[in-house]
């Protein structure tokens, strides 16, 4: 006989969990006049971001809930929410980083119209970021070949505005658009930043007009709040500056 | 029948309206250079002002006088006047736009702002080019040491 088997077979730690409060601002379009908080009690593991909760509760408590979400891994920008009166990505947000002795806060996206409880209607903002054309624009055919070829510091140039995801956390977390649903909005402009300054674009003039508009960079105010907000880590305000400065130098 | 298709990639057109002078960015662009100035205009005064010489002590209606009679501190008054009021003025109308949501009330307090600018730097211009630091019938104590002896 082994002795293998009669060792004390290795019982694994147990996780402790625990139960943490979520305020939710729930709104149904075909039954409330307006949105209202309705909280939630969840058992959660260390391990659990805001998205597990809010599936608990969709899955265990109440199906009603809606919400967006996609890769669940801070990539497609489907869920950004506003947690605690920030905004964030609920799939990037573990509860337990967040004060759980307290009700965790969860309402949607301010600035864009509200559809149902998380959801907003995204058209204004993505209707601000085609108006930037963002997307490669050349007239000339690429020396020698088919490559348009980059040196690594042009890339450099543009690298942090291209991690953009169009979560619109930053351009929901702004003052400017909250009030002026006109203005483009600061993922407008890293969006157009991201073009302008590519060696390879030759568009960089048209899309400076653009952002030259009356609702365009010069109603930010530098407040800081998108760069705080954006879920990439972009310095959003450092590159709206540099469209500033690309605009009155007139020169990307 | 033939059947015309929109360009796919007719690109979506934003309502521009009249392109005429673009005041959100030379708004912009004055709240910066005025900004610099004023740190210069507003801390020179201070320093002329409470620092020099007696300080703060020094102050009154002939200190005062003795400052605007010279041409030099009327045109650093006035270009501090007007800079400061149009700066912070334009600065309400930013905080206006952020908190007032009605169509109405932004109206009133965008008028009430101009209205209170308006009439503050033609006050504040008429006093400096108009002053008489030796006004008559006043104790000789308290006018400038030029004044003339009454």
């Amino acid at each position: 006989m082994s002795t293998a088997f009669a060792d004390a077979p290795v019982v694994p730690e147990e996780i402790q969990s625990f139960t943490v409060t979520l305020i939710i601002r729930r709104f149904n379009p075909e039954v409330d006049d307006e949105p209202h908080w309705e909280d939630f009690d969840v058992q959660m593991y260390p391990t659990d971001r805001v998205l597990d909760a809010l599936h608990k509760i969709k899955w265990e408590q109440d199906g009603s809930l809606s919400f967006r979400r996609s890769c669940a891994h801070g990539i497609c920008g489907s869920d950004a929410m506003r947690i605690n009166g920030r905004n964030r990505l609920a799939c990037k947000t573990l509860i337990k980083d967040l004060d759980i002795t307290k009700p965790v806060y969860v309402e949607a996206i301010k600035g864009l119209p509200l559809e149902k409880d998380l959801i907003v209607d995204m058209e204004p903002f993505f209707e601000s970021f085609r108006a930037v054309q963002p997307f490669l624009v050349s007239n000339t055919a690429p020396v020698g070949g088919k490559e348009r070829i980059q040196t690594v510091a042009q890339r450099e140039r543009f690298d942090d505005t291209t991690k953009c995801i169009l979560c619109a956390a930053c351009t929901s977390s702004c003052p400017v658009f909250w009030t002026d649903g006109q203005y483009f909005g600061p993922a407008a402009i890293v969006n157009a930043h991201r073009f302008i300054f590519d060696s390879r674009d030759e568009n960089a003039a048209v899309r400076l007009d653009i952002l030259n508009d009356r609702e365009g960079v010069w109603r930010c105010r530098t407040t800081f709040n998108c760069s705080e907000a954006c879920p990439r880590g972009i310095q959003v305000t450092q590159a709206i500056a540099e469209v500033k400065q690309a605009i009155l130098r007139g020169k990307a | 029948m033939a059947t015309t298709l929109d360009s796919p990639r007719s690109p979506y057109a934003r309502p521009t309206g009249k392109r005429g002078t673009n005041w959100e960015k030379w708004g912009w662009i004055y709240m910066r250079g005025s900004g610099v100035v004023l740190i210069v205009l507003i801390f020179g005064h201070l320093f002329v002002n409470l620092m020099i010489g007696k300080g703060v002590d020094a102050l009154n209606f002939g200190f005062v006088a003795g400052k605007l009679a010279s041409p030099f501190w009327q045109w650093w008054d006035v270009a501090m006047l007007w800079l400061a009021l149009i700066h912070g003025g334009n600065g309400m109308r930013t905080i206006v736009n952020d908190y007032a949501t009605q169509r109405v009330t932004r109206g009133i307090f965008k008028w009430a702002i101009l209205a209170a600018v308006v009439i503050l730097i033609v006050l504040g211009t008429l006093v400096v080019f108009t002053f008489d630091p030796c006004p008559a019938g006043s104790p000789a104590d308290l006018l400038p040491k030029f004044c003339p002896a009454i």
